[in-house]
């Protein structure tokens, strides 16, 4: 059915065929979440739902922005999300919620990120991986790291008071401060044109498995609804406290392979700047939001516990694929993506 | 056109009383986070020992309060792995001067 949305959008101007092709595309999609054993590992839906949302973020090549607020988009949009949302809900692993306040809120979410035992992709990288693993790496994270901050940058409007004023002082940092060679995403493609690897917003969608699609479609699902605000909040808390050191070893890892600090410099900033952040993520965001909106609670540990759930789970994927021997990219088919 | 008024338009900071007046620095604001580093913000400047200054990289920095970071003097994370706890902040009051 993701072939049936870009069979849709391609279809720039508005012809007889377009009713026909919604159609069929609203049917294909109910048809697509009917059938699906596990839609956090479907590569059609998340496809779909990545393509979709593209359109909110650089856009799509060859297909008029105007789709962006399309009904028909809309509506594929609003088919998978509750869907989506439902998948995470059940399975991300809630910790027992504290009472909300500045501290126990805080508190809690170090104990619930300091507690996750999650495979180590970073002790991986610093000690085992090949240079044709860490490529792969960074092929994988590349989908989210080239916009990297922009899913949380929605909710700076959807927040009030010291909770907005903490995320801005994070996000002001992520885009380098408004220098442009510091934004964290331009210090990603940095870190793949050092490698050789092609820096296009887009490139490798194709490449990925579907986890690294749901984990991008995640943040946007959680930024751009104002009703999840709490969650989009603790998600970003949940990164930043479960950043510093993994960079730390992410950058020994490229250092061991021979990079030089065109290289890891990305990493390096990470150690310093996710230091930070944790700080302000955990307390005057996700904490001053908890307790200035009580019945976001919740929602701010489901972010932070979804997040965990399916990052954790695709380091997993990365995991047993490179002790296999394997590639931990998909097997690549007809390339069908545009950007 | 209007002809340009006479009058010098006013800085943000005239309005506030409890701010500095026109020319004086902002003061540095230096936050302990409970069981963790210190988070400075403002206009400053961090010097080595030997008076060398260290490139600040970000607005906001967190400096190492449990000494074990491997970035000193700023903060990387690494409090969390060796359990620091911080004593309750603030400290309890001194008692008032004599006026
Ligand atoms: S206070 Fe964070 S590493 Fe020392």
């Amino acid at each position: 059915m993701s072939a049936g949305l870009l069979e849709l959008l391609l279809e720039n101007s508005p012809t007889a065929t377009e009713a026909d092709l919604a159609a069929t595309l609203r049917e294909l999609t109910a048809a697509a979440l009917g059938e699906t054993a596990d839609l956090l590992q479907d590569d059609d839906l998340q496809t779909a739902l990545f393509l979709a949302y593209e359109l909110r973020y650089s856009g799509l090549r060859g297909v008029d922005d105007a789709w962006e607020w399309h009904p028909e988009v809309l509506a594929l949009c609003a088919s998978i999300e509750p869907e989506f949302e439902k998948a995470l809900r059940e399975r991300a692993l809630m910790p027992e919620l504290p009472e909300p306040g500045v501290e126990s809120v805080a508190a809690a979410l170090f104990e619930l990120t300091g507690s996750d035992t999650g495979p180590s992709v970073s002790r991986y990288l610093a000690k085992k991986a090949t240079d044709e693993q860490a490529q792969e790496f960074l092929i994988l994270r590349s989908i989210y790291q080239l916009k990297e901050a922009d899913p949380h940058t929605w909710a700076i409007p959807r927040l009030r008071s010291r909770a907005k004023a903490a995320l801005v002082e994070i996000q002001a940092d992520e885009y380098g401060g408004g220098r442009f060679d510091r934004m964290h995403s331009e210090l990603f493609a940095r870190t793949m044109r050092g490698v050789g690897l092609d820096a296009t917003n887009g490139h490798y969608v194709d490449v990925v498995p579907a986890i690294t699609l749901a984990s991008s479609n995640m943040m946007t699902m959680f930024g751009a609804h104002r009703r999840l605000r709490g969650a989009i909040a603790g998600h970003l808390a949940a990164l930043e406290m479960t950043s510093s050191q993994p960079n730390r070893l992410y950058g020994n890892g490229f250092r061991r392979l021979g990079y030089n600090a065109d290289v890891t410099f990305y990493f390096d900033e990470h150690v310093e700047a996710d230091a930070v952040h944790e700080q302000i993520a955990a307390r005057d965001l996700a904490g001053s939001l908890a307790t200035d909106e009580p019945e976001l609670l919740e929602d701010v540990f489901f972010g932070a516990a979804a997040g965990l759930y399916v990052d954790g789970l695709s380091g997993t994927q990365q995991l047993d694929a490179w002790t296999a021997g394997t590639s931990a990219l998909r097997a690549t088919e007809t390339s069908s993506m545009p950007a | 056109m209007t002809e340009p008024d006479a009058q010098p338009a006013k800085r943000w900071d005239d309005q506030w009383e409890d701010r500095p007046a026109i020319g004086a620095d902002e003061p540095v604001s230096i936050t302990a986070y409970p069981n963790g580093p210190l988070l400075v913000r403002g206009t400053f400047e961090i010097l080595t020992p030997t008076g060398e200054v260290i490139p600040p990289r970000r607005k906001t920095v967190a400096l190492c309060r449990c000494g074990v970071s491997t970035l000193k003097p700023f903060c990387d994370g690494s409090h969390k792995a060796i359990g620091f706890k911080t004593e309750q902040e603030p400290p309890a009051p001194q008692p008032p001067l004599p006026t």
